[in-house]
Formats: structure tokens, sequence, C-alpha cells
């Protein structure tokens, strides 16, 4: 007698087994209830899972978004306007003439200005970071001796708080007496950089011309990629990709009489070199999680590849540039996912360095809390902090999608 | 293997010397700031050693940091194990539960680690009031613990993405539910992932200020809390301040200085993939 | 007869004798919580405040809830986040004028205190000018607990005899000897980040515009755009010259050190400068430094003070009305005030108790016109000095005085001064 996890298997493989086999019926019975069991199991357990998340959802349901959504209406209203700490203000809605105002106020140029500083602050961080803790993983590398202590060391900046940071930071960076003063001690002039008291700026750039420089900026790209798909050889593709580069190249040049003013006077805006100094104290910070990154991922190289690509004759800088970074490419996408959730938080920093009131190292953030809880114009901080969320949302949205596409095309 | 002595290996070692002590210096400030008397502080001294050193700062900071150092210690370690807990929880359905709008439902949660606090702080009082959990230490550990699930999600999702669906699929053969299919395979495996989340949760909840100050009353006030105190008024000796930062960062110095190196190791282990 | 008559002699003196026995227990129970943002060098003065009130109420628990940081800001935020959710402390620290009238006042959220200023005769004890920056038309809101002066020249004698200058009477004068001191390399006026330019500038404004027009721009009368404003701007503009270019990056007690150490010749601070001079680095006023009012500025006390009011739905009200029973008092001012370096708004206090600086700070509270600090939030309201901050880092950066008069302008109309 055939036993019957042959028949089975036989079953499931070939129709003429299930032909050919005794007792077909009670067989596949057994084989069907048995899946059937599994997948009720499965069934279950789905449910299972789904409830133990439930409760993780519904907090961050209402402590996130809930709280999101609060914001929002605030800053429909005119909370602020009038005797905003009474009991039950009284708040009406508006619209967007909170957001009208930032946008179009003179008095708001400061806030303008803190949305071009977050842009900078963000990228100095980000890259910053990267390359920083990159050059330092590719040194710990190469095995040198007390490896852990250099490693702790350069770890050790991400345990302070941020608070703690920017104390210390704003004492070394004290255009008198701080790391102005080192040069001195080998007989070589005192620096003279201002540092967070720097009212220089460079790059500058009238308000009025975003949409021309967003429009230049996005046509680059444009071309950037018309030019890789003209190489992969889909010449049609390419041009009608660098089509409308052409366009805004062209309207951005000459057609700038037709946008209307956003603002009543011209209004200089560019990179203010008062923000070198915090970007010098948060990449201190954080270069060490990078550097672990990629420590972790330079490790995770297969340790054969090192060794082969040596006995292909590849140079060492040649290994890095081929081998090693394609690997790590994963790695810097989630390192800058960390890094801009840490650029919101660069508000303690900020603060703790050059205080309340430094314009030219403001951030939004700062300018919400203040508005907010020192200006009692509870609207108007909401909507700063709606408009913070978005950028940073436009930030990570793209990362969101490619990743959910990835994970769709890693499951299939 | 003894590596030779080449002008490469030379040159490795004066650069990461170098960058080592630009990543000292400020702790060299610090450490000497504190140590010095109040009336000595000031900034055409600071690089200078002290003449006579003060460790009377540390005792003066300790003093006063006492309860908050206690505090602090309750909080970030409550709230951490619970987050990471947690999060290791939903890392385990994200990555091997397939239902539908999975990956939507993971976008979300992940972006409410984008939020500033300053946003949600008055909405987050009037919350915990209204359950009756503001002023003490739970609902600090509340407010961290469900912040600190974006996160924690993402590392041990991660994480967990790294685990082969044949060994999770051969322990479902075997008849392994929910959780026994955690309990048995995926918790053992887990180490890496926890410290990873241990280290970052634990430093951000510990070295947290707004938060601190706003929901606790002040019994249940953590060290940032006490720090600022310290640093606080109009006239600061600067020497205290400097003094109680060390001691409120020597915790997590520690944590690092223990478990580094199982921190790259878990960083390797997967959590780092995007 | 005899029996009852005894009797009756012994009830009624244990009914006496309880009765005086309840008088003198305190029969204040429960606990109090205030909270201000006093803490490190300012932390002695409150505990002194404090150990008078727990000598006089032992069954109060009282709880000193302090939040230090970021310029008062950080005590700013927690206050309102708790009064937004309903859940105010005892008592709260603020400063008198504006900052408590046109944020809580407004929004009714305090209770009057005229009865209680008349019940311990503070109305006799108190400067008029004082009670007037106190009230308003509905009563009296909060309870000084010291007076520090903003307009506040400091300097050392002996390095100015160096320099071969004398303290400036205007600001005129300052701007004479001021090339004078930069040729020697000296820095003429040390300034320190934000708030002490908001700060240098309203003694400016006041030595241009006088009390009575520093009062009207605050009263609604005079413009912001008025030709006599606009020249504050332009003089400050010129001031501004004269310091020095790192201000940003410096606490107030660099600047002061700057002037100690003979780098800068003359500092604008409130008289907590005093404080520090004298506590911290051990000098002696009137021999190892000196003052004098701000250029322009002599014979007007511009002031500002830290008060204690009474919220309403306060937890434990009896408690707190006992908490400023003891701050207005005189044995409550006399020992608080020496170890702040502030000065008593009361016109009786014991002046044997303070330093040289308080003695000649406490005559002039007695003689000279008081006039209100606006960087310290006595004739502006919250939103206004928000605001203001941000005009006035507008003209660090642009030194334009129309423009920042304009402003002014606009944020005075936005934030309803005057009205």
């Amino acid at each position: 007698m055939r036993s019957p996890a042959r028949t089975e298997s036989a079953n499931r493989f070939s129709r003429e087994g299930a032909l050919a086999a005794p007792s077909l019926f009670s067989i596949q019975y057994r084989t069907h209830n048995a899946l059937k069991e599994v997948k009720v199991r499965l069934t279950r357990d789905r449910i299972i899972a789904f409830s133990v998340l439930l409760p993780s959802l519904i907090l961050i349901a209402v402590f996130v978004y809930g709280f999101i959504g609060q914001t929002v209406y605030i800053s429909l209203t005119d909370w602020g306007k009038g005797a905003a700490l009474a009991v039950n203000p009284q708040m009406h809605l508006i619209g967007f003439d909170n957001y009208k105002e930032l946008f179009t106020s003179f008095l708001h140029g400061r806030f303008r200005q803190d949305l071009i500083n977050a842009f900078f602050y963000t990228v100095s961080l980000v890259l910053g970071s990267l390359a920083l803790g990159l050059f330092l993983a590719i040194l710990l590398d190469r095995e040198p001796r007390g490896e852990g202590i250099f490693r702790t060391i350069f770890l050790y900046p991400m345990s302070l708080s941020f608070i703690v940071t920017g104390t210390i930071w704003r004492w070394l960076l004290a255009p008198e007496g701080g790391v102005n003063v080192l040069p001195s001690f080998i007989g070589l002039p005192a620096g003279q950089f201002r540092w967070i008291s720097s009212r220089e700026q460079i790059l500058t750039f009238d308000w009025q011309s975003i949409p021309a420089i967003t429009a230049i900026v996005v046509s680059l790209v444009l071309i950037f990629l018309a030019v890789r798909t003209w190489r992969k050889g889909t010449h049609k593709r390419a041009l009608i990709v660098a089509f409308p580069a052409l366009l805004l190249i062209l309207w951005a040049v000459f057609g700038q009489r037709m946008v209307p003013q956003m603002l009543p006077i011209p209004e200089r805006h560019g990179f203010n070199l008062a923000t070198i100094g915090v970007s010098i104290a948060a990449i201190w910070q954080f270069s060490g999680y990078t550097m672990a990154l990629y420590l972790a991922g330079l490790r995770g190289v297969p340790v054969g590849l090192h060794e082969a690509a040596r006995l292909d004759g590849a140079t060492e800088i040649q290994y890095y540039m081929r081998v090693a970074f394609p690997i790590l490419k994963p790695i810097t996408l989630s390192a800058v996912i960390i890094l801009a959730h840490i650029s919101l938080k660069m508000f303690a920093l900020i603060f703790a360095m050059a205080g309340p009131d430094n314009a030219a190292t403001d951030h939004p953030a700062v300018l919400m809390y203040l508005t907010t809880f020192r200006g009692n114009k509870f609207a108007l901080g909401a909507s700063i902090a709606v408009i913070l969320f978005l950028l940073v949302a436009l930030f990570i949205i793209p990362y969101l999608i490619s990743s959910y596409r990835e994970q769709r095309r890693r499951a299939s | 293997m003894t590596t030779k002595i080449t002008w490469a290996r030379v040159l490795l070692y004066a650069t990461l010397i170098t960058v080592a002590a630009v990543y000292v210096m400020p702790i060299y400030m610090t450490v000497i700031t504190a140590l010095k008397n109040p009336a000595d502080i000031n900034l055409d001294t600071a690089w200078q050693v002290p003449p006579h050193l003060n460790w009377g700062s540390f005792s003066q900071a300790y003093d006063k940091l006492g309860p908050n150092i206690m505090n602090s210690v309750i909080l970030a370690v409550t709230a951490t194990i619970l987050s990471s807990m947690l999060g290791s929880l939903n890392g385990y359905v994200f990555s091997k539960w397939q239902f539908k709008g999975n990956d939507i439902v993971f976008t979300l949660v992940l972006f409410g680690m984008f939020i500033p606090y300053q946003i949600i702080l008055i909405p987050l009082f009037q919350t915990l009031r209204r359950i009756h959990m503001y002023g003490g230490l739970p609902g600090l550990i509340l407010a961290h613990v469900v912040y600190g699930l974006p996160i924690t999600t993402l590392i041990f999702r991660n994480f967990y993405a790294q685990i082969p669906s044949s060994l999770t699929e051969s322990a479902q053969i075997d008849g392994a539910g929910f959780f026994k299919l955690y309990l048995s395979v995926i918790f053992p495996l887990s180490i890496p992932g926890f410290v990873v989340t241990f280290i970052w949760q634990f430093t951000q909840i510990w070295n947290e200020f707004l938060w601190g100050i706003t929901l606790t009353k002040y019994s249940a006030n953590p060290i940032t809390v006490g720090l600022a105190q310290l640093a606080g008024g109009q006239a600061v000796s600067w020497n205290l301040p400097m003094a109680g930062s060390i001691i409120a960062a020597i915790p997590v110095l520690l944590i690092y200085i223990l478990m580094g190196r199982y921190f790259i190791r878990g960083l390797l282990a997967g959590s780092v993939k995007g | 007869m005899r029996f009852t008559k005894l009797l009756t002699i012994v009830l009624v003196g244990v009914g006496l004798l309880g009765m005086f026995g309840t008088v003198l227990a305190d029969d204040l129970s429960g606990q109090l919580e205030i909270f201000s943002w006093w803490a490190g060098d300012e932390g002695p003065a409150l505990q002194a405040l404090i150990d008078i009130y727990n000598a006089q109420h032992p069954g109060v628990n009282l709880i000193n809830a302090t939040v230090t940081g970021g310029s008062g800001v950080n005590a700013k935020a927690v206050l309102k986040t708790r009064m937004l959710g309903g859940n105010p402390p005892d008592s709260f620290q603020v400063h008198a004028g504006q900052e408590l009238i046109g944020t809580w006042v407004k929004a009714d959220r305090m209770e009057d205190l005229t009865s209680l200023f008349q019940q311990e005769g503070w109305t006799d004890v108190f400067p008029a000018g004082l009670i007037k920056l106190l009230s308003t038309d509905a009563g009296i809101w909060s309870v000084p607990v010291n007076i520090h002066r903003s307009n506040v020249m400091w300097y050392i004698s002996a390095n100015l005899v160096q320099w071969g200058v004398q303290a400036p009477n205007t600001w005129a004068d300052f701007l004479a000897i001021a090339p004078q001191l930069q040729a020697q390399g000296i820095i003429p006026l040390a300034l320190a980040t934000n708030w002490t330019a908001n700060h240098l500038w309203e003694s400016v404004a006041l030595g241009v515009l006088g009390p009575e027009k520093w009062q009207d721009l605050w009263d609604g009368t005079l413009s912001f755009t008025s030709p006599e404003a606009v020249a504050v701007w332009d003089m400050f503009g010129k001031i501004l010259q004269y310091t020095n270019d790192d201000a940003a990056s410096l606490s107030w007690q660099q600047a002061t050190d700057m002037v100690v150490n003979g780098k800068a010749a003359f500092n604008v601070m409130g008289d907590w400068a005093a404080g520090y001079m004298s506590t911290t680095l051990g000098l002696t006023p009137g021999v190892d430094y000196a003052w004098s009012a701000s250029a322009g500025t002599q014979g007007v006390f511009m002031m500002l003070s830290d008060s204690f009011g009474l919220p309403k739905g306060a937890p434990d009200r009896d408690n707190a009305i006992a908490w400023l029973e003891i701050l207005g008092s005189k044995a409550g001012s006399d020992a608080f005030n020496p170890l702040k370096g502030s000065i008593s708004a009361r016109t009786d206090s014991d002046l044997s108790l303070y330093n040289a600086y308080s003695q000649s700070a406490a005559h002039d509270w007695q003689n000279d016109i008081v006039a209100g600090s606006l960087a310290h939030g006595v004739v502006a309201n919250e939103g206004f000095m928000n605001d203001f901050a941000t005009v006035m880092e507008m003209f660090l950066t642009s030194r334009d005085p129309q423009q920042a008069a304009n402003a002014c302008d606009a944020i005075a109309r936005q934030n309803g001064i005057g009205e």
C-alpha cells in the first residue's frame, strides 16, 4: 500500500497520479482539510497580527494625526488677536490669511529668511554628516590600532543633549575667545570670523526671483534626465523631457514680468554665514552616527570581495569607488531619513547656541516657539508649524514613495 | 599580521588623531570650565587650565541634580523598554504579515517621526490632563513611548526584513501561530535590533528637554530640567552647569563606551538597509 | 450660687483662651505652588521669602516650581500651556505692567488686588507712578516684589581718567568722545546678545524723547513714525557704530566683563549688573566700579519690576493671598532685595541693609520721575515685544531708521498699543 504522504504529493504534482491513485476522494479530502486548516490558522494569525498593531495605530492616529489636525485648524483661525489666554479663547475662522500674511507681509521677512536658513541647515547637516561619517568610516575600516577608542571618541557626541552641545559650542565659537584664539597658540594671527555673530550673507537673491530660480533648477534636473535618456538610446523620450526644460528656461529669463509681485519691495535673502557655526556643532554631534552606519556597511561587504578586487589589481580608491560605495547606497537613504528627523530637532541646538533672537541663525521652529509662547500669537505660530511640517513632508515623501515601490518590487 | 609602516599608515594615524582632537576639544573646554572658580570664568582665559581645581563644582552640581537623575533613569529605562518592545512587535507585523495596505499604513506611521515637538505641545498637555496623567513620570513615559513608536518600528521592520522567509515559513508549517513564531524564531534573533533601539531611544529620551519641563511637576523633573535650573538665573556661575552636563552625560556615555561595538554590530545586522 | 459664678468664669475663661488660641494658631494648610523663573544666583533671595512664609504658615507645603532657561521663554511656555490646560499655579512671577495686563488681565485670568492693597496700606507706601503702571481702570493686578532700574550706565572711573574722558551727560556727548576712545583701541560701548540691544534702545529713546514723550508713545499719543521717534532710531544707529561687532555671541555678563577688564568704556545695563559685579566678581560699588543714569536720562528712573499676581481659579487661594501679603510687606522686601541686588518698591525700606549702589538707587526711586521699561514688559504687551525683537534684528542688519520706524508703527497697530 502506498503511503498516504507519497500519494498526496503525487496527487499534487501529477494529474495522472491523481487519476490512478486509489481512494482518491478521501486523500484529496484530507489534503483539502489540511490546507484549509493552515489557511484558517493563517487568517486567524493575520487578525491577531493586525490587533497587535492596532493599539500603536490608534495611539499614532490620536497623538500624531489628531494633533496635526488640531494645529491645522488653529492655523486657520485668528487665535492670538485679542485675549488669547482666556479660559475660552475667541477663535474665528479666517481661512488662509495667516499663511498669506507670512508670505507677503513685510513684517515677516524674518520668517522668509528662516525658510532659507532651514534649507541650508538641512542640506549642511545631511551632506556634512554623510561626508564626514563616510570619511571616518573609511579611515576606521583600515583597521588602525585603537580602533575602539577612536570609534568611541567619534560616537560620543551623540550622547549629549542638544542644549549641552549648544552651550559648549557657543563658548567655542565666541569670536574673541574661542577657536579664533587657537591659531595664536602656534604663532599665527587669531581668526577674525565672527561665527554666530556674523551678519554676512552670501549667495543673495531677491525673494521675488524665487519662481525663476525654481524654474531654472527644475529645468536643469530635466536636462540632466534628458541627457541620460538620450545616452540610453531612446532619443524621442529625451526630446520630450528636454522640451519643457527649454520652455522653463525661456520663461525664467524672459517671462518674469508676467508673474505678480509677491512682495511690495525687493527683499534680499541668502545664505547666512552665521549658520555655519550651528551646522558645525550639529555635524560634530551626528557624524558619529553616520560613521557607525557606514562602518557597519563597509564591514558588511563580503570578505572575499575586497581580496578579489585587490587580486584583480584595483587600487584602494578604485575598490571604494566601484565596489563599496554602490553597496552603501541603501545606508545613505536610511541615514538621510534619520538626519532629516534630527534637523527638525535642531531647535534646541540653535536656541542654546544663538539664543532666541539671533535672526542670522534663526529657524522656523524657533520662530514658531517664540511666536506662540512669547508673542501669544497661537494661530500664527500654528501656521508656521504647519508650513514646517509640509516642508519636511516634501522632503520625505519622495523617499517614502521610492521605498514603498521597492517594497512592492521585492515582494513580487 | 603586522602592517607595514608606510606613508599611508602614518597619514592614516595622523588624520585620525587630528580629527579625534577636534572632537575632544569641546569636552576639554567643558571639563576645564567645570573645574574653575566662578570668578575665573571669562572669555580671555577660556582655554587655560584653571590654577586651582575646583572639584566642588561636581559635588554642588550633584547635590542639585540628584533627584533628577533618579527620575531620568526611571523615565529612560521604562520608556526605552516599552517603546522597543512595541517597536519589535510592530516591526514583526509589518515585515512578516501581509495585509491590505500594509505599506501605506507603515508610511503613515513613519510620518509620525517628523512632527516638530513644538506643534503638539499644547494638545499633548491638554490630552494628558484629560486622562489624568499630567505631572508625573507616567505621563511623560507615555508621551515618549508613543512618539518613539515610528522610529523603533522602522528599525525593527528593516531588521526583520532581513530574516529569510524560509525560516518563518518552516516554523509556520510546523504549526507555529503568531506569538509562537515571534517567541521561537523572531525574538531570539532580535538582539542586535534591540541594541540599536535601546541606544537610540535611551539617548533621545534622556536628553529631551521641552516635554520634561512642560509635562512634569517639580518632583518628577528629569535631569535636563535640572541642568537648565543650574544654567538659569541672571548671573550664571558657569562651572556648575558645565559640571552638571558632565554628570548628566555620564550614564549615556557609559552605554556608548560599553555597547558601542554592539551598536555597530546591530546596525550591521540589517537595520541599515533602507 | 458661688459655684455657678465660678463655673461661668472658668467656662468663659476657657472659651476666651480657646478663641485666642485659635486666632494665634495658623489655620492655613494644604499646599502652595509658586511659579517663577528664578534660579541659580537668584535662588537665595526667593528662598528668603519662602523661609518667611514657612515660618508664618508651617501647615502649608510650599512648592517652589521654577522653570529657567531661554531668557524666560521656557517659563512662559510652561505657564501658558498650564493656564490653557486649566491648571494654574497658585501664584506666578510676571513682570509688572503690560506684560501682565496685556496677556493675563485682558484674558480675564487674574483677580483684582485693590482690596488687598488697601488692606495692607500699600497704596500709601508704593509710589503713585508705580501703582499707575500696575493698574488698569478695573483694578490693581500684581504685587511688586522688587524694583530694578534699567537706565544705568556702568564704567570704571580710573579707566576713564586714564583715557581722558568723562561719563557723558547726553548721547551727543557720547558721540563726541567715542572716536577718541576708539583711537586708543577701546570699545566705547559694550553690547551683548539681542535683548541687550533692546535694553540699550529704550535708554537711548528715553534720553532722546524725555519721559513724557516716552509715555506718549505707549499711550498712542505719539506716533512711531513721527520725526521724534525716527530720530531715536537715527541716534541709535549712530551709537551702534561704537559697539563691539561680536555682540550677538556674548552674554550680558561678558559685556560687563569687557568694561571691568578695560576693553570697553561704558555699558548700559540694568542694575543686576551691580549684583554681578559685587557678588560674583567681588568688586566694591563706588570704589571699583561707578555708575550714572544713562546719557540724557538724569532724573528719570526707568523701572521694571518682578511681581506676583493671583490667578483666577488658584487651587489654594488663601495660601496664595498669604504669599502676596508677605511679598509686599516690609519684612519680606527687606529680606529679599538685599540678596537679589534690587531695591524694594516700598518707600519705607531699611536702607542700611543695602550696599552703596542700592542706596543710591533707592534715593533716586523716591525722587525721580518713574518711567516704564519696554524691554522688560512694563509699557508694552508681549505681542509687541515679540515683534519688536524682530524689528530690532532688522535694524541691526539694515541700519535704516525710517524702515525701523515704519515697522514699529505697523507692529504697534497690530498689537493694539495705545488702545
